[in-house]
């Protein structure tokens, strides 16, 4: 295959990954952002959201697209509750502690793993795309499904972005975010913004994990990844900053899509981490963060 | 900070009446078995560490493995067990890490007490935990289907009596992938020992067969994503020869579709491909018409034999390979019998030795190394096949099939002669 439609191979690879990846690491910044907490479940509620998306998608009879469609929708919910669940009964007693939170969701990590392998077993399972418009370039064919992820994914990111900017809820989140105890002050419930967060942030990890089980069937390791890549993009783009969140995940999706392509992908997950190591060493806030205070 | 103080004291002096409690309990367990056990050691059940691949990236294997060890195990019993003592199997889960896999083998031979270890299946747990067995002079019976053992790099404990190794099953079908599907090759294969011992092994078969591997393209286990290793196949390709083992695999074929459709190269398989996954799966169509090699057939074929059909009844898998009362469960047939005849075998040898007890462990290596044959029949459903006691390796017969309706058909079978090689050393050489 010549340069140009290799590398075009390349970057639409490359944004998929991007797409998927800024909505999951879109969700760990927003829990580190406001409340303060590293969530290392996190790539499990992406486990979850796809396995769920299975079992409503199987459950669902008729057009692909319906049991794609209610999957999008209660998929997100279900997960949502989960974590809302977690969040009363696990990181309220801890206080939010990072240290204790730390702790805290790697036991929900495995817990969840393991009851998914339980209750839906070890094997990979695919959910049917909507549709299945295959895009016929001269050298090589498409999928059109993939596609549609990129720009699904992307009216997504503008949605959040108009929240968290423009309307009140946002404005209270970000107040959180900016001085708890102030925000607490003035009337803010700072405990329900907390939990409101933490369902938000699974529910985006849940969202990109039902876009993705068409592409990647669902399976109870599937969260590894995510979680690792997601913590990659969180600590280039500066925890908390939306703005860095997506510049960082369009950054390393593609790179990753590029770099695997054209060489290896080992390589690409070796620069992956080098471009970490350099932020942290000249850079600790981020692209986009700002330096603690 | 005192109330903290107080609660971490609660929390130990808990933790602590907790791991009394446990101690306890397990003595209790523990004391009358350690009795009977050293009264009447006739009849105590001769003990199987099942080495099982629970978790981790072989977990659909594992399942299956289980579950046809579990039949196996249940006839071998109902029918008097081995020497007449009965044939206990206890499952340890070795996260299909090969690190694990050879604490599990340790813990086998501390903890339980074992007579054997038996039925891992990937490569990189059995060539992690084969070292451990050596050591501790456990035999241990793996079905795995990688060259390792037969390399004769392994040691002498370790066998591969129920199911054929990869090295034999290219050679015995590279003559048939050159005159039916095509010549110049284009191989995918899992970066790690059993995507090693393909492209090792195939490469110079299907050039003794005047054909040629153009292009190599190794792939991560771990991968999820594989469009992007698609440019790497040279337009000149007529086989696409893949083997990809891991939760990825369907990806891997889809993708394989979108970047094709259905102006594709011939393809052959390995079922390993798509083991536990249903060929009926949506995006699979493309697959219609391509070559897969089985051990042995996953859909009920119409020459099956009586002890195919009660080996499968016995099992609990349909005519399409599935669950009984589960159609989306699917199972890995072209594996797993290599448990049922790998137990039936190790049946075998065990009476051949007189086996009594762990003492008997070089006795019962010797008496292995012994069998030159199985016969076709209920405890070797898959086939017959030779043993190689040199290089602890058994050979048999391999199906090609083709998808036809969204199914797996028989269109070849090959000879045991098809698949012998010249062995490469000589186990028996190796003190015990």
């Amino acid at each position: 295959m010549s340069f140009g439609p290799h590398l075009l191979l390349a970057t639409l690879e490359g944004l998929v990954t991007s797409a998927v990846l800024a909505l999951t690491a879109l969700g760990l910044s927003l829990v580190f952002g406001v409340m303060r907490v590293v969530n290392v479940a996190h790539g499990e509620f992406f486990m979850l959201g796809a396995v769920l998306a299975w079992w409503i998608a199987s459950l669902a009879t008729g057009h692909p697209a319906v049991g794609f469609l209610l999957a999008l929708v209660v998929s997100p919910l279900i997960v949502g509750a989960v974590a809302l669940v977690a969040e009363r009964l696990v990181l309220r007693r801890l206080d939010y502690n990072p240290e204790a939170t730390i702790v805290a969701t790697i036991g929900m990590l495995y817990i969840i793993q393991q009851l998914a392998l339980t209750f839906y077993g070890p094997e990979a399972r695919p959910v049917e795309a909507p549709f299945s418009y295959r895009i016929l370039l001269p050298w090589f064919g498409y999928s059109g499904y993939k596609l549609s992820v990129i720009a699904f994914s992307a009216i997504l990111l503008l949605a959040t972005w108009f929240v968290l900017t423009r309307t009140k809820i946002g404005l209270v989140m970000r107040a959180t975010q900016y001085d708890r105890e102030t925000a607490q002050a003035f009337g803010i419930p700072v405990g329900r913004v907390y939990a409101g967060v933490f369902a938000l942030g699974a529910m985006l990890a849940a969202i990109a994990a039902v876009l993705i089980v068409p592409i990647q069937q669902a399976h109870y390791l599937m969260g590894l990844d995510p979680l690792l890549l997601s913590f990659i993009v969180v600590i280039i783009g500066g925890l908390g900053s939306l703005r860095g969140t997506v510049v960082a995940a369009v950054l390393i999706g593609l790179s990753d899509g590029i770099i695997s392509v054209f060489f290896s992908p080992t390589l690409a997950k070796i620069i992956a981490t080098l471009i970490v190591a350099m932020v942290l060493v000249f850079r600790p806030q981020g692209l986009f963060g700002t330096a603690a205070r | 900070m005192i109330d903290k103080n107080r609660n971490s004291g609660l929390l130990s002096l808990n933790r602590r009446t907790a791991l009394q409690g446990l101690a306890a309990s397990a003595g209790l367990m523990a004391a009358p078995g350690f009795v009977r056990y050293s009264q009447a050691q006739s009849s105590a059940p001769i003990k199987i560490g099942f080495q099982a691949h629970r978790t981790g990236i072989g977990a659909a294997y594992g399942r299956w493995y289980e579950k046809t060890t579990a039949a196996a195990l249940k006839l071998i019993n109902e029918a008097g067990g081995i020497n007449g003592r009965p044939v206990e199997i206890i499952t340890e889960d070795d996260g299909t890490d090969p690190k694990r896999g050879a604490e599990v083998v340790g813990k086998f031979a501390s903890q339980h007490k074992t007579d054997i270890v038996f039925g891992t299946l990937f490569s990189h747990v059995v060539i992690g935990s084969a070292p451990t067995a050596g050591e501790l002079k456990m035999p241990y019976y793996v079905v795995s289907e990688g060259h390792h053992v037969a390399s004769t790099k392994m040691n002498r404990y370790c066998f591969q009596p129920g199911i054929t190794d990869v090295k034999s099953q290219v050679i015995s079908m590279a003559p048939w992938i050159a005159a039916n599907v095509g010549k110049k090759i284009t191989m995918i294969y899992p970066d790690f020992a059993f995507g090693h011992d393909h492209r090792d092994y195939f490469t110079p078969a299907i050039a003794a067969q005047g054909g040629e591997v153009i292009a190599q393209i190794p792939i991560p286990p771990t991968e999820s994503s594989f469009t992007r290793y698609f440019p790497q196949i040279p337009a000149e390709t007529e086989v696409i020869y893949h083997v990809m083992v891991g939760p990825a695999v369907l990806t891997f074929v889809k993708e394989l579709g979108e970047f094709y459709g259905s102006n594709r190269p011939q393809l052959f398989g390995f079922i390993d491909s798509l083991e536990a996954v249903d060929v009926a799966s949506p995006g699979l169509e493309f697959l219609e018409g391509s070559h897969f090699w089985e051990g042995m057939p996953r859909y009920l074929q119409p020459d099956a034999s009586d002890a195919v059909k009660a080996y499968r009844n016995a099992v609990g898998i349909d005519e399409n390979g599935a669950a009984v009362g589960d159609p989306k469960d699917v199972s890995t047939s072209a594996h797993m019998f290599g448990c049922w005849e790998t137990l039936y075998v190790v049946k075998q040898a065990m009476e051949g030795a007189g086996y009594k007890g762990p003492e008997d462990r070089g006795k019962l290596v010797e008496a292995t190394e012994a069998l030159t044959e199985f016969k076709e029949g209920p405890e070797h459903p898959q086939g017959d096949k030779t043993f190689n006691g040199k290089i602890h390796q058994c050979f048999g017969h391999q199906n090609i099939s083709v998808v036809e309706g969204g199914k797996l058909k028989v269109v070849h079978r090959t000879s045991i002669e098809d698949g012998l090689y010249e062995p490469e050393g000589d186990y028996t050489t190796q003190a015990l």
